[in-house]
């Protein structure tokens, strides 16, 4: 009798609870937000955590095309200006107004954040010149045409500069005058700096265990259908489905790969899925004379040779992969950035595996009996990522090649990969702007600091024929030769096989039946955007 | 007891200025945190500007000297990760922690006082036998599977207990305890419970080993000759004397309960200081691992200190100044 006390009055406060919350959306999160500071930490955690309350410029669809936020419209006066024009009677959460000098107060913080362990300055760096010719029209100039401008500023949260005590800010790219003392990302934590025009405010954010939100009155988009958001990071895969299972929250994210088909089976719970932004691939040490973990290669270095790359992406079967490790939850890639988005070629699909083939090409280059080399790859940052490259060893060994395996933790893979120290690695790359460039930008131009190129190329990989399309691209605002452009820069890299696909993730959701969610490719949760089932 | 209590701060000061060395260089050589802090997006100037700001431009013996130099006026240096104060970071996770181990120490001694008590009794009979068989279960089961199983039979099959999480929380003193409302109770029992059984099998076993022992002396004899009500017998003088190995193991068991309870909250995604250690670690935020061990060795010391004191409650022949630390 003593036992069953406690479990009766669980039983009964647990069916009260629920009765009660059904204007209540609990999510259990996959990974934990840092902070409520919108331009402290440039991370998918933070940015949904963050947009809940701050909205920005200009929003990105569920493909991640750029759409009308706060800014209804915007146009290019001249190939380095930009007007946009902002939204009317939007109010911040404290009763101001919203104006263009929000907008330039917000990107006057951002390179200024303290402590920010990755700030947004990236997205703010192109500007030169801002002012406000009117309350509700902002002009941005930059130094060279800048067409991914918009993609960068649907990433940057806006502020209220009249709550952080600013006054008229005049832009300046050293020091904005007039902006007053930025907020510090605590007074975000404990709340009273987290004054956004987004569609819920901020009720609690407490670190590692909860952040409650509340429908803010007088939204000037779509009424949410939550009065009440409550986000938990559970950043255990098992605990989290338990959490669903359990209804102890409404719906999840990341559903690890294994439970999807037992959640899919109960008929009170949903699953949809997605494809993300990212894509698993494989990069060569093109730099040093011999790689670190490649040996018998007569003293050369493998990798220089189109031959031997090409036999690498011939060896592997992307649809066995696919099908058996992932679970059918990914799509083989042809190139770097899913088909739907913007500058993918829609025709690149990905390679069938020609083992044969891939033996042929390394006789060809004067491999018959192959080379060992060492795979790098991390086992805890991308799904399944061990294992994937478990097979890839697999599938290479099939064709000659004597691979072994070195599989660590994504802190030592990334620090080691960046100090050059793996030969042939397994990575993942997400184009957080959502097109082209990124992972053209950072995993094959060439490495160049003062052009912000190849940051996530330690293997060196350089493409002359590559490299001047990429810039190209870069600097034409014209949509369409822009789109052209990024696509014929992407069939050269694959052409030349010098970083291989593998995959595209796709991202999950699991949630109650009565709930819809449609997956987005930047993997944001948000809660906002969660419907009731009709 | 004061030239006692000095010489155990000042051990403690070495220990921990010996760990936090040692911590420095280790987290130094497994690699630099910007390397996973960072959005990949950022280039090289956004990447070597936040180098700079989090302070890892410097060579190490810089950065372990400004380490020093703050951390001798009070300031153990502020989160890579979360960008705040990590000694603050810590104590705003202590509660949650504290709640839990508290609860589950008053679990395991209230479960294994009592059974190891009445096995140590009649060793021989059925009961007995049942109690002592079940604690080996106890103490070999994995805490992470007893977690999962406890979960999957009260949360998802019978629906009675909540997954996991904290639960609601009541402010006392400024802090938020989760232990003073109905829901935050149903949050903590699970957990306590995953905590608990381990210890209350290794009470259990003390309890009962030392009870077989106490009966056996002349002074239980001595009592039953003058009369002495049983439960008098057992409740008093039996009790009394297994309680010093009692004491001693729950003492250290508590501290590693308090520090170390790792795996039972990332089970249950209790917000305690546990898994804050293991983000951390996994994020290379070396600050809070640094000050969570600092606050960990100052823990241990203070509740060796209580074992101490409360033996010379249990026991009046030990003096504290006579006694070697």
């Amino acid at each position: 009798m003593n036992l069953l006390r406690p479990i009766l009055a669980a039983a009964v406060s647990a069916a009260w609870v629920a009765g009660a919350a059904a204007q209540e959306l609990k999510i259990g999160l996959s990974a934990e937000p840092s902070a409520m500071d919108p331009h402290f930490h440039n991370l998918v955690p933070n940015n949904a955590l963050t947009k809940h309350v701050f909205d920005r410029l200009l929003d990105q669809d569920e493909n991640q095309r750029v759409k009308p936020m706060l800014a209804t419209s915007w146009r290019n006066v001249d190939e380095t200006t930009w007007e946009f024009k902002l939204r009317p009677g939007v109010k911040f959460s404290n009763g101001a107004d919203f104006t263009a000098n929000d907008v330039i107060f917000s990107y006057c913080r951002v390179p200024r954040v303290e402590n920010s362990p990755s700030s947004l300055a990236i997205n703010v760096r192109a500007i030169t010149r801002m002012s406000a010719p009117d309350p509700l029209t902002l002009v941005i100039g930059t130094d060279k045409p800048h067409p991914l401008l918009p993609n960068e500023l649907s990433n940057v949260a806006i502020l209220s500069a009249k709550a952080n005590g600013a006054g008229q800010v005049e832009f300046d790219r050293q020091a904005c005058r007039n902006a007053g003392s930025y907020p510090k990302t605590e007074a975000f934590n404990a709340g009273e700096a987290a004054i956004g025009t987004g569609p819920y405010r901020l009720v609690r954010f407490t670190k590692g265990d909860r952040t409650i939100l509340e429908r803010a009155d007088g939204y000037w988009g779509e009424k949410p259908a939550w009065a009440r958001v409550v986000l938990r990071p559970i950043t255990s895969a098992g605990p989290r489905v338990a959490a669903l299972l359990a209804g102890d929250v409404d719906m999840i994210e990341s559903v690890p790969i294994q439970d999807i088909e037992r959640i899919k089976g109960n008929p009170a719970y949903r699953v949809v899925q997605g494809l993300s932004n990212r894509v698993i691939y494989l990069h060569f040490n093109y730099q040093a004379d011999s790689p670190p973990g490649v040996a018998d290669a007569g003293g050369k270095n493998p990798f220089r040779d189109k031959r031997v790359r090409e036999a690498i992406a011939k060896a592997i079967d992307r649809d066995a992969i696919v099908a058996r490790i992932m679970g059918g939850v990914a799509v083989a890639a042809g190139e770097l950035l899913p088909p739907t988005m913007f500058g993918a070629n829609k025709e690149m699909t990905a390679a069938k595996a020609d083992p044969d083939g891939a033996k042929k090409l390394l006789a060809e280059a004067g491999y018959p009996g192959g080379f060992t080399l060492v795979l790098a790859t991390p086992n805890d940052r991308y799904v399944n990522d061990g294992q994937i490259a478990q097979a890839v060893a697999q599938m290479l060994t099939r064709v000659g090649l004597k691979v072994s395996l070195e599989a660590m933790t994504a802190s030592q893979f990334f620090a080691r990969r960046n100090r050059r120290e793996f030969g042939f690695w397994l990575a993942g790359w997400g184009s957080d702007t959502g097109e082209m460039s990124s992972p053209l930008k950072s995993l094959v131009a060439t490495p160049n600091r003062d052009k912000g190129m190849g940051t996530t190329n330690p293997g060196g990989y350089s493409n002359p024929a590559m490299d001047p399309l990429l810039e190209q691209a870069l600097a034409t605002v014209d949509d369409t030769r822009r789109a052209a452009l990024l696509a014929e820069a992407s069939r050269t890299v694959m052409a030349d096989f010098g970083a291989l696909p593998l995959h595209f993730e796709m991202t999950t959701w699991a949630f109650r039946k009565d709930l819809a969610y449609t997956p987005r490719a930047d993997q944001y949760t948000l809660g906002m955007l969660v419907r009731k089932a009709d | 007891m004061l030239a006692f209590l000095l010489r155990r701060i000042g051990q403690s000061a070495f220990v921990m200025a010996a760990m936090a060395l040692i911590v420095f260089v280790g987290v130094y050589a497994l690699g630099n945190p910007i390397d996973i802090l960072i959005n990949p997006e950022a280039d090289q100037i956004e990447r070597e500007q936040a180098i700079a700001r989090l302070g890892l431009d410097r060579p190490l013996w810089e950065q372990f000297w400004i380490f020093v130099k703050s951390a001798a006026s009070g300031d153990l240096g502020r989160s890579f990760v979360h960008g705040v104060p990590a000694i603050d970071l810590i104590v705003s996770r202590m509660p949650a922690t504290l709640e839990l181990a508290f609860v589950a120490l008053v679990l395991s001694i209230g479960l294994g006082i009592p059974l190891g008590l009445a096995a140590g009794v009649k060793p021989d009979s059925f009961v007995s036998r049942t109690i002592v068989t079940g604690s080996i279960f106890g103490f070999s089961l994995p805490n992470f599977w007893l977690g999962l199983m406890l979960i999957l039979l009260f949360a998802v099959e019978w629906k009675i207990l909540p997954a996991g999480g904290r639960g609601e929380t009541r402010t006392l003193f400024g802090i938020e305890w989760s232990i003073l409302t109905l829901d935050g109770l149903q949050h903590l029992i699970l957990p306590a419970l995953t905590l608990a059984i381990y210890k209350a099998s290794l009470v259990v076993r003390l309890a009962y080993a030392g009870t077989r022992e106490a009966l056996l002396q002349d002074y239980v004899k001595f009592a039953r000759a003058k009369g002495l009500r049983p439960s008098r017998i057992l409740g008093v003088h039996v009790l009394k004397a297994i309680l010093i190995p009692v004491v001693t193991v729950i003492g250290l068991e508590l501290g590693s309960m308090i520090a170390f309870a790792v795996v039972t909250e990332t089970v249950f995604a209790w917000p305690g200081m546990g898994k804050l250690l293991i983000e951390s670690i996994y994020r290379l935020d070396r600050p809070v691992i640094v000050a969570y061990l600092i606050v960990v060795v100052a823990l241990f010391v203070a509740i060796n200190f209580l074992v101490d004191v409360i033996y010379t409650l249990l026991d009046p022949r030990v003096r504290l100044s006579e006694r070697e630390a």
